[in-house]
């Protein structure tokens, strides 16, 4: 199993990926887009943009992710893609009637410069009826950034100020997580006793119930009501800084909304500062039932922290999903010695600072030194782990064949997971998900201990 | 129960009017009264339609180079592309070198903003530098992506100075996802290219073996061709390459050595075939090895083809032994089958080829189309000469080739060439329309839409087609079945994969799940009670 991978690293400097650990934007945007309720994706490009998006997503849900395309052929490449994009418009409309049609670019029709609002604004949209769109060109950033964007492009087309004094309301950025994290946020913030608009939400949508009827439009997502209703909400959370910090920051500048950026909820401390952010900013105490679930948390851990303490990690994936999981094992005595993201470190035009600085901050703190790398691949993170071997990979489907490689036990997180289900149901984040993540670990570690066991050294009791 | 022409406009009425125009020509209700029925294929998707096609990107490096696994394949674009098609298409390969197979492995020149607007070469450059250093490959391709074509990126002039850097042949496609209208454009600058560079490529004048075929248009999904392979080796037959699955730059190069070539998918490959046959003198077969009838046919149609009684003999023998090992196994799964329905809507020619074994279980397919076809793959090859050439098709070039001096050889004389053609199709395929009953429904690039509308009408009991549909179908309680992916099953093909693919077939039917899509609750009162002459108890 990549058997093509030498030990030996040596400085690539092409700047090309070998074994990604990232994708294009334009899928983050389809992703994010499917989180308003009644909303088709539009991919502005070639045909193979959306087939791919779409496959992709239907691979790590299991779920359908519709979506249309601005199929475009060398003609619309030279003369510009306005009449595709117009057609597109009225027979999307006119055929699958969802409320909002969310347009995103593709490099294709970046490189080519279809000015996309102007289009827009000279096609004929039907009565009640909302085109949006965002930039993705896909040679910037990663499917991250183009969550971001389409988030944006959520804040830019539909949020408004209009009450004179903000709603006792939170608004929820979620980032780039699966439905079932989106849900466990919600009730955490109901639990909370706090009104919250959640945007993009692709609860409801991406992991909608089976009732033997297709509907092209499921219950779920954030409705154009709540996300102009979000310009007079009293305070945003930004959650997971790559995938929601932008959003949250127009949406301050466009509303006068202030925004709070945090890391994605996962682990006691990332849920800790949510939990602690809203308690400030709403004057409300955190309930029993939350504190009775850290309770159990820090129960666990304590109990647990002898299958845990010591050992090596490495971990790649989507770079708020990768922190939160950095401070999690931290927070489990275990040492992550090979951490990186695909996702370059601090795109350009993007608030977020520089992942490299904030993982190695939170190294430092806990007294471990590692490899950290922003915009790599995995093919660099084989050969770390060739170099210098970990105990457990925690990751995407795509590490199984380094873990096979390697014979490292490898826990599935993030995005995607292609070849495991129900991961998209289940939170990572909360108390909750950090139970889960934590019994995923723990599981991982032990069936490797006693796989490798000697008969005489096998145990009943762990 | 069948489409009724009336439905079928009712269906079509619900369009705008130009999609009404455009669509009608597409679809169309078999009727075998009627001589030539013509169906509009290979053009444009209207923009906004819900397709299930892809690019040419996806039909170039994602279908036919992929699979080849000896040579590193580099996208030259944004990062997307070469990610998507990185490990997803399940075209299996085994190397007895395994550091000499990159199968596992995706390069991307990840292009950013600076490389499109100051151009990708230099760095396409490095990155060939890079993969030869640290793998050595026998050989390289590079795939171009939209931006590539736009900003004029010659990566055919970064290919050919590489080549000469290092000696290691570097082979560019400039397969840009615009061209065209869906992965078929793909196919064809493939094969134009694997043609020009690869085929023949080695000083081999001879096959090594008896019988040395060519198996052209199969890319070993879940296995595929090692079980199709099994039973032409058992016969005695010397498979030269397999284009692609499997498949190598090593074993490629030798494919002018073959006396015959099998085509399996005959709308990616259909270009090599006949490019080989006029520059080797080599003729293709038409080959289906899907089902157990079209397996046999196949293999009786090939041993007709070499004409030797030992062979012929050695045909029925593993005919015989393999039908009656697995109809035993078929029975069980037939019982549940029986009398089912089906639509099938694949690529470009697994909608034609799984009708059969799903006759051979009992069930009947009543819609079927291809996503990405041509007119020839429907109604087949004679309507050739009368496709009219669009600008759509004109921007993929037409390879013109003639008879190799030193290698020209007819396989066959004329005189018996044309007596087997009255026999087998030799160097012809009769398309998919041929075969279907009256009153089923033939759909070209099938979209959401009319997948709903048809489903409603019909109420098929399983659905075969691809990830992009499954679970579409599946919300509707309908089994679906991926005929792309197998479902992560296989293999399908061969007398094994006959087996393999009633039984989960079978599975999708016996599934207890589908018995708990309606709550107990949901035909039952919330309040019970009996109205008496003194009132409500």
């Amino acid at each position: 199993m990549l058997d093509c991978t030498p030990k030996e690293l040596k400085e690539r400097n092409s700047g090309g990926a070998i074994n990604p650990a990232k994708t294009c934007q334009p899928l983050g945007a389809m992703y994010a887009a499917l989180g308003i309720h009644g909303c088709l994706p539009h991919s502005h490009g070639s045909q193979g943009c959306c087939s791919y998006h779409r496959m992709h997503l239907s691979r790590h849900f299991r779920e359908p992710a519709m979506a249309s395309t601005s199929s475009f052929t060398e003609g619309a490449s030279v003369f510009g893609g306005g009449a595709n994009l117009k057609t597109a418009i009225k027979n999307v409309f006119a055929i699958y009637n969802p409320e909002v049609m969310a347009v995103h670019t593709t490099c294709l029709t970046e490189t080519i410069g279809d000015d996309i609002p102007s289009i827009i604004k000279s096609t004929e949209i039907p009565e009640g009826k909302i085109v949006i769109h965002a930039n993705t060109p896909s040679y910037l950033g990663s499917h991250v950034t183009g969550f971001s964007n389409m988030t944006k492009g959520m804040v830019s087309y539909l949020a408004e100020a209009t009450l004179p004094i903000k709603k006792e309301q939170v608004n929820i950025i979620p980032g780039f997580v699966n439905p079932g994290d989106m849900r466990e946020i919600k009730r955490i913030v109901k639990v909370m006793g706090i009104k919250s608009i959640m945007f993009p939400d692709t609860s409801g949508v991406l992991d909608a119930p089976m009732t033997g009827k297709f509907t092209m439009f499921p219950q779920g997502g954030a409705t154009v009501a709540q996300i102009k209703d979000s310009g007079n909400s009293k305070l945003t959370l930004a959650l997971g800084r790559f995938a929601s910090s932008d959003p949250a920051e127009l949406l301050a500048q466009k509303c006068q909304v202030p925004a709070t950026i945090l890391k994605t909820p996962i682990g006691i401390k990332a849920t800790d500062a949510l939990l602690v952010a809203l308690r400030r900013a709403f004057a409300q105490e955190v309930p029993y039932e939350l504190e009775e679930e850290r309770g159990q948390l820090v129960d666990i851990m304590t109990d647990t922290h002898f299958h845990f303490h010591g050992k090596q990690v490495g971990i790649f994936g989507d770079p708020d999903i990768v922190t939160g999981l950095t401070e999690l094992v931290l927070s489990l005595g275990m040492k992550p010695i090979h951490i990186l993201t695909g996702t370059p470190g601090g795109a350009k035009g993007s608030v977020a600072g520089s992942f490299e600085d904030e993982i190695q901050a939170m190294l430092k703190s806990a007294g471990v030194s590692a490899n950290v790398k922003a915009g790599g691949d995995l093919f660099t993170f084989h050969q770390w782990l060739k170099n210098e071997p970990v105990d457990l990979i925690i990751g995407n489907t795509y590490g199984k064949y380094i873990a096979r490689a390697e014979d490292i036990p490898l826990v599935r997180v993030g995005f995607p997971v292609l070849d495991r289900s129900v991961h998209s149901y289940l939170p990572i984040v909360g108390y909750r998900g950090a139970m889960r993540l934590i019994e995923s670990i723990s599981n991982a570690l032990l069936d490797r201990a006693d796989r490798d066991a000697a008969d005489e050294d096998f145990e009943l009791v762990m | 129960m069948a489409v009724t022409e009336k439905e079928l406009q009712e269906i079509l009425d619900q369009y705008p009017s130009k999609v009404q125009k455009n669509r009608t020509k597409h679809i169309f209700i078999k009727d075998g009264a009627e001589s030539a029925q013509v169906i509009e294929a290979n053009t444009r998707t209207i923009p906004g339609i819900i397709t299930n096609r892809g690019c040419a990107y996806a039909g170039c490096k994602g279908v036919v180079l992929g699979p080849l696994k000896d040579m590193v394949h580099i996208t030259h674009g944004p990062i997307g592309c070469g990610y998507y098609s990185w490990g997803t298409r399940r075209n299996k390969a085994k190397s007895d070198d395994p550091t000499q197979n990159f199968l596992n492995y995706c390069v991307s020149t990840d292009m950013q903003e600076s490389d499109i607007v100051f151009g990708g070469e230099k760095k396409l450059a490095k990155v060939i530098d890079e993969v030869i250093d640290i793998f050595h490959p026998k050989a390289v391709t590079v795939s171009a992506t939209c931006p590539v074509g736009l900003i004029g990126d010659d990566i055919s002039a970064v290919a050919r100075a590489a080549e000469s850097r290092h000696g290691v042949p570097i082979l560019a496609f400039s397969c840009e996802g615009y061209k065209g209208v869906s992965q078929s454009a793909g196919h064809h600058i493939a094969n134009n290219i694997l043609m020009e560079r690869v085929i023949g490529a080695s000083e081999t004048e001879k096959a090594s073996g008896k019988y040395p075929i060519n198996i052209l248009g199969e890319y070993n999904i879940g296995g595929d061709s090692w079980e199709v392979e099994r039973v032409l080796e058992e016969i005695g037959y010397t498979v030269v390459s397999v284009m692609t699955g499997d498949g190598s730059y090593e074993e490629l190069k030798n494919a002018h050595t073959a006396e015959l070539n099998l085509v399996q998918c005959h709308r990616s490959i259909n270009y090599i075939a006949e490019m080989l046959e006029t520059k080797y003198g080599t003729p293709w077969l038409k080959v289906n090895f899907i089902g157990i009838a079209g397996m046999s046919e196949s293999l009786r149609n090939m041993a007709l083809y070499f004409g030797d009684e030992a062979l012929i003999a050695k045909t029925e023998e593993v005919i015989a032994r393999e039908v009656a090992r697995i109809e035993p196994l078929m029975e069980q799964y037939k019982k549940i089958c029986d009398g089912k329905t089906a639509f099938c809507f694949v690529g470009g020619s697994r909608g034609h080829h799984y009708q059969g074994l799903f006759a051979e279980i009992g069930i009947e397919t009543v819609l079927a189309g291809y996503e990405f076809a041509h007119r020839d793959d429907y109604e087949g090859r004679q309507v050739i000469p009368t496709i009219k050439t669009d600008a759509d098709s004109k921007n993929i070039p037409q390879m013109q080739v003639s008879a190799d001096e030193r290698r020209f050889r007819l396989k066959v004389s004329p005189e018996k060439m044309e007596e087997l053609k009255q026999k087998i199709p030799l160097s012809y395929y009769a398309g998919m329309t041929v075969t279907m009953k009256d009153g089923s429904i033939i759909v070209d690039d099938l979209n959401h839409f009319e997948t709903e509308e048809f489903i409603k009408i019909l109420k098929p009991d399983i659905f075969a087609s691809g990830i992009k549909d499954k679970y579409v179908i599946q919300k509707m309680g309908i089994p679906a079945k991926q005929l792309h992916s197998y479902d992560y099953s296989g293999p399908y093909a061969g007398f094994n994969g006959a087996v393999n693919f009633a039984r989960d077939v079978s599975m999708g039917f016996a599934s207890p799940t589908w018995n708990f899509i309606v709550p107990p609750w949901q035909d039952e009162p919330l309040l019970t009670g009996t109205v008496t002459e003194e009132g409500v108890a």
